[in-house]
């Protein structure tokens, strides 16, 4: 079975949905306090997906995500490193996104800062897929979700970033424009993967949408594409870890 | 000391306040705004460098002590001592645990005004920046120290002398106290000492003072009532009235209802909900931001200490202010405007309610005059949690344990100590009466509590509100008995002195009772969550609160007394007499323009722009979202299935008739909550008053006549209340004249359906599809926003009637459960005009209406018809393929078929109008803040 682990870290208040949902795409999901793993970090060496969800870890003081982004590249960077070189995936939900951006872990290129109107903003956005490469995106084109945040304007220190996932308008064209663009992000830009494809963040929630009743109005198509988005991830390391034949014995 | 100024590069926040400047018909040059971070102790050039990384972006900001022109004009801003400032807290925190040695951080704001006039400055300072109650202007060559602390005294026990004083004395020393405590009462105390042998310490005094205080004991609702102009007696008219509702209607799933922190019902098989709604009006009048946030944070602590503690999974808030557009001249001296309280509160509610992860899924915003002085805050709370949870019971021999935040002086009064009494003196510079809330700390501590409730770890818990410990401590301990030793409380600084320390109102601190042997257990679970936990005492069985500070005793009272002792007011009450009628519209109105001032409105105009600042879907079970309908409706995230609940509320304190005023909010919030599809029969009911003073028999007797009103509708509705609140001193003085709120009733209400799937919006979907209206139209405008908006005084207003109501209400419900009814709006402000438009908004389609179906009763004219206000109904969208099957469901109540959805963009009432929805949208959507 696919092993997730969720990191705790005070303030965090996505955890419980994003369980539930990673749990309905078939994986097995514990959910670990960064104060408890930063004591014995060889734990994460246990999982198949690490899962840094959203809310406002140490209540975004200094700015958001910062804090526990410290504590990522100080306590947890040579272990995440040593996970990376098995068959693994990384997520970073919302504040997730913005602590795998802050932490180096996305690389130095962006940054996450507040919207362009200064406030917290709730709404359901479109979004286009423009990198292949990413693992959990695959497969998709035109998606929705919803976003929920203060702090997801992505501003790029210079050259090109490669975006992942785009803001749209009604024509389906990447836009700045308010409030299909809901925080001003340059580029369009809601959410990026690394080289490999298999670290991701992202500032919309698929969590939110991994049923069709949470859609705002009438959903037809037959799977949320949260649910989409989840199960890419937890399919993709449930065909490697069974084709390249390791399969782990370490287990509780 | 050093010193880090952080420049964003995009300066939002600078260009916010320029705005914010230019409201208020001011003109500002450039304007810059900094965060400014100030270290204290030993830092190495390396260490400065490392700290300066983390408290700055590298992309995004630049970091540095930077030069502002000479012309520039630069103030910068600190927090008062003794205000919490949580991210200097998380800053040293971070700093430390990296290892890194410093002594503290303090943070400031730093703002730079270019070509702007002193004048305009000052003003800005006073409207926009800052808030004296927490805030001031650094000035020049102040020394910022690192940590307030008070001047360590040694503390002392001051007793007041007492038995030897006369009526009138006593009575003046309970105002110079401050304990709000009348001459009986204070009598009662004085012969209790006496009876003890000895003089009472002043932390008992305060003790008396908040556990016999309006707050605590609801003495006027529990108290007697002579009525003056009947010549009758009320005996407890909260028990006769509200209560009594609950009593007869005997519904088994009412679990526990106005017992504990919040009332109870059942959910399914295995889970109960709970439901609490609070009013936080006076802190929020002085500090928005920070009263509004403290209240959510107050509230969510009654639903975690409800029971064994609920997991909270709703929010819902419901403000009254002033118009947005007064006059700042017109504002009395001391009083915010309008716009900053609205904005403050939301921007509260919204950063405490969104950091702690608890979806904010209903609310609404009214204007009125009456609340400009006097502004409302209703913070509600939903939680849910195992039946096995619903009870709790403390042990003798229980620890009492003191868990979250820690304690300082937030929240205790000044007026309360004066020196005179109290031997100590209260530092001025101390702005103790305005809390300040940190959310991460009551997420920290929710978390660590929900985690050691489900390992069954404590045996009770309850929040520490009002009165603080000294209120938690005394209601856990009724019936046994407790001893604590204020020396083990942790505080956030020195100096404070016992009393206060027993009766401090630091935010986000609960109280529990546990066996020792879970002790351990228990600090491994808040150590992860990163939350305190200190025992401060035991559960004893001599049915006393014995209160130490070291040696010193600072309080020793029987409880039975502390708890029941209290001799029973009794108030005189005026019953209101005199009922007006004909309410119709003036004949000849352009009711096309008075539409569009209808759609703009603040009352009727969108919300939207507040509504987005929640998070409205954390936690993934908000089925029916907010602006899609009139109620929420959640599915919480624990339970399978498909089982679920709405929530709804209502208030109408623009009808005078204070009668029709309560009647219609409770119709309001239970038509709410019907027209998405909650089961009438499974609805349960909170009230809340704001009122003003029941020292006046008027107000009284207007009390009276609401409780009656809530009686006789919840018992013909079958609808039982299971908690409530009342605030009755919201009145202002200014000049000698009183200023008191409208007779505001809050009602809420909490239903559970079976399945969320069958429930609807208010959105139209299906061109072709027929429109109903359900319920009649009465000529009742008084107090309409018809009415209002052509200020029109007087009129009948609207009435319910309850027979036929709870009818159209049941049949709604099978019409929505059929799956018949495609979308649901109820009519209420602007009436059935506001009601078609709104449905419309967002459709891309139209409606073509035609005001002959609608169902009167004696109403002349097109425009009563179109904004008249009348309870109990409803404009539905019926499936064109099953229209007989509801006008079957439909009949024997009053209905009528209305016309139907149009594909084209326009609203067409016939004969009258044809406006496209488009421009309708425009002006509804015309007001932001």
């Amino acid at each position: 079975m696919v092993r997730a682990l969720i990191l705790y870290a005070p303030g965090i208040n996505c955890d419980l949905e994003t369980k539930t949902a990673f749990q309905t795409c078939g994986a097995s999901v514990d959910e670990i306090p960064v104060k408890k793993l930063e004591e014995q970090t060889s734990k994460l060496l246990l999982y198949d997906i690490l899962i840094l969800p959203g809310g406002f870890s140490y209540g975004d003081s200094i700015s958001s995500g910062k804090i526990l982004s410290v504590y990522m590249r100080e306590f947890l960077k040579e272990t995440v490193l040593e996970f990376l070189k098995r068959d693994t995936l990384v997520l970073g939900i919302c504040n997730g996104f913005q602590v795998l951006v802050k932490s180096g872990l996305l690389g130095h290129d962006i940054t996450l800062a507040e919207n362009a109107n200064g406030r917290f903003e709730d709404r359901w956005v479109r979004l286009r897929v423009r990198n292949s490469r990413c693992i959990f995106t695959k497969g998709l084109d035109i998606i929705e979700l919803p976003v929920a945040h203060r702090g997801g304007r992505v501003v790029i220190k210079d050259g090109v970033v490669n975006a992942t996932l785009a803001y749209i308008d009604e024509q389906d064209k990447p836009t700045m424009e308010y409030p299909y663009n809901p925080n001003g992000s340059e580029d369009a830009i809601a959410g990026i993967c690394d080289d490999s494809g298999r670290i991701f963040g992202l500032m919309p929630h698929p969590e939110r949408f991994y049923l069709p009743i949470q859609y705002p109005g009438t959903w037809k198509d037959k799977i949320p594409h949260g649910m989409k988005i989840i199960k890419n991830a937890v399919d993709w390391v449930e065909a490697h870890t069974s084709l390249s034949g390791v399969h782990r014995i370490i287990d509780d | 000391m050093r010193r880090i100024e952080i420049k964003r590069k995009n300066d939002i926040r600078g260009e916010r306040i320029k705005r914010d400047i230019e409201d208020l018909g001011l003109s500002s040059g450039k304007m810059e705004m900094l965060d400014v971070y100030l270290l204290y102790g030993d830092v190495t050039d390396e260490e400065f460098l490392r700290i300066a990384e983390i408290v700055s972006d590298p992309i995004s900001e630049e970091w540095g002590v930077f030069q502002f022109p000479e012309d520039a004009k630069v103030i910068e801003v600190v927090l008062n001592p003794g205000v919490m400032d949580p991210v200097a807290v998380d800053t040293l925190d971070v700093i430390r645990k990296i290892g890194m040695k410093l002594d503290g951080v303090k943070t400031l704001k730093k703002y730079v005004f270019y070509h702007t006039d002193d004048e305009t400055i000052n003003l800005a300072k006073k409207r926009i920046l800052l808030n004296p109650l927490i805030q001031h202007v650094v000035r020049d060559r102040e020394t910022l120290k690192i940590l307030e602390s008070l001047e360590k005294k040694t503390p002392t026990v001051p007793r007041i002398y007492m038995s030897s004083l006369t009526e009138k004395e006593l009575l003046n020393l309970s105002k110079s106290m401050g304990l709000f405590l009348n001459k009986e009462e204070m009598k009662r105390i004085s012969r209790y000492f006496s009876k003890e042998g000895r003089e009472p310490t002043a932390a008992e005094l305060e003790t008396f003072g908040i556990l016999w205080s309006e707050h605590c004991s609801h003495k006027t609702m529990r108290g007697d009532i002579k009525i003056k102009n009947q010549k009758s007696k009320i005996k407890n008219l909260l028990k006769s009235t509200i209560m009594r509702v609950t009593r007869e209607l005997k519904k088994p799933w009412v679990l526990s209802a106005f017992k504990d922190n919040a009332g109870i019902i059942e959910f399914d098989e295995k889970y109960a909900v709970c439901f609490k709604v609070e009013t936080h009006n006076h802190p929020s009048a002085l500090e928005p931001f920070g009263g509004a946030a403290t209240g959510i944070g107050g509230v969510v602590r009654d639903i975690l200490g409800c029971g064994l503690g609920a997991k909270p999974i709703a929010n819902i808030d419901v403000f009254c202010v002033g118009y947005p557009d007064t006059p700042y001249s017109s504002l009395p001296e001391g009083v915010l405007h309008p716009r900053r309280i609205l904005r403050g509160i939301v921007s509260g509610v919204g950063d405490y309610g969104n950091k702690l992860g608890i979806p904010t899924v209903n609310g609404s915003v009214t204007y009125h005059g009456g609340y400009t002085a006097n502004p409302l805050v209703y913070c509600g709370c939903v939680g849910i949690m195992p039946k096995t949870s619903c009870e709790k019971k403390v042990n003798p021999n229980d620890l009492v344990i003191l868990v979250g935040g820690r304690t300082g002086r937030d929240g205790i009064h000044g007026a309360t100590f004066s020196s005179g009494i109290m031997d100590e003196t209260t530092q001025e510079e101390f702005s103790s009466a305005v809390q300040i809330g940190d959310p991460l700390r009551e997420k920290n501590l929710l978390d660590a509590l929900l985690c050691a409730r489900d390992r069954r770890l404590y045996n009770s818990v309850t929040d520490c509100g009002a009165g603080g410990i000294c209120t938690a401590v005394s209601e856990l301990a009724e019936g046994i008995g407790a001893e604590v030793e204020l020396e083990n409380v942790p505080l956030k600084y020195e100096g404070l002195s016992p009393t206060e320390i027993w009766i401090s109102e630091s935010q986000e601190r609960m109280v529990l009772a546990a066996p020792e042997e879970n002790l351990s257990e228990l600090k491994k679970i808040f150590d992860e969550y990163e939350s305190e936990l200190t025992v401060i005492g035991r559960f004893v069985t001599s049915d006393r609160v014995v209160i130490s500070y070291g040696d010193l005793r600072i309080c020793d009272i029987d409880l039975e007394f502390l708890l029941h002792g209290m001799p029973k007011t009794a108030k005189t009450a005026v019953i209101p007499m005199g009922v007006e009628s004909g309410g119709e519209a003036p004949e000849n109105l352009d009711i096309e323009s008075v539409f569009e001032s209808l759609l703009s409105h603040p009352d009727i105009a969108s919300k939207e722009w507040l509504v987005r600042q929640y998070d409205h879907e954390v936690q993934g079970g908000t089925i029916i979202k907010p602006l899609l309908a009139d109620a929420a409706v959640i599915k919480p995230l624990p339970v399978k299935g498909d089982r679920g609940m709405v929530i709804g509320h209502g208030l109408a304190p623009f009808y005078k008739d204070v009668y029709k005023n309560a009647s219609s909010s409770l119709d309001e919030a239970v038509r709410n909550m019907c027209a998405v599809g909650a089961d009438p029969s499974r609805i349960a009911l909170l009230d809340n008053f704001s009122w003003g003073s029941p020292e006046d028999p008027v107000n009284m007797g207007k009390l009276v006549r609401a409780c009656e009103a809530l009686y006789d509708l919840a018992s013909a509705y079958g609808m039982p209340f299971i908690s409530g609140k009342d605030s009755l001193y919201n009145e202002f003085e200014s000049n000698k004249e009183k200023q008191s709120v409208p007779p505001t009733i809050l009602v809420s209400g909490i239903g559970v359906i079976d399945d969320v799937n069958k429930t609807v919006t208010q959105t139209i979907k299906v061109p072709g599809n027929p429109i109903y209206i359900i319920g009649c139209t009465y000529p009742e405008l008084g107090g309409s926003l018809l009415f209002r908006i052509l200020e029109i005084s007087g009129g009948g207003e609207p009435s319910v009637h309850p027979g036929d109501s709870i009818e159209l209400y049941k049949k709604l419900h099978r019409a929505i459960q059929g799956g018949i009814v495609l979308s649901c709006h109820d009519c209420s402000e602007g009436g059935i005009g506001v009601a078609v438009s709104e449905m419309c908004f967002g459709s891309g389609l139209g409606l073509k209406i035609n005001l002959d179906g609608v169902p009167v009763s004696d109403v002349k004219n097109p425009a009563s018809i179109l904004f008249s206000e009348s309870n109990s109904r409803f404009i539905v969208e019926v499936d064109g393929e099953r229209k007989d099957k509801f006008e079957e469901i439909m009949s024997g109540s009053t209905f009528g078929e209305i016309g139907e959805v149009v594909p084209s963009g326009n609203l067409v009432i016939e004969n009258l109008f044809s406006l496209s929805i488009a421009r309708l949208e425009t002006a509804w959507r015309s007001r932001r803040l």
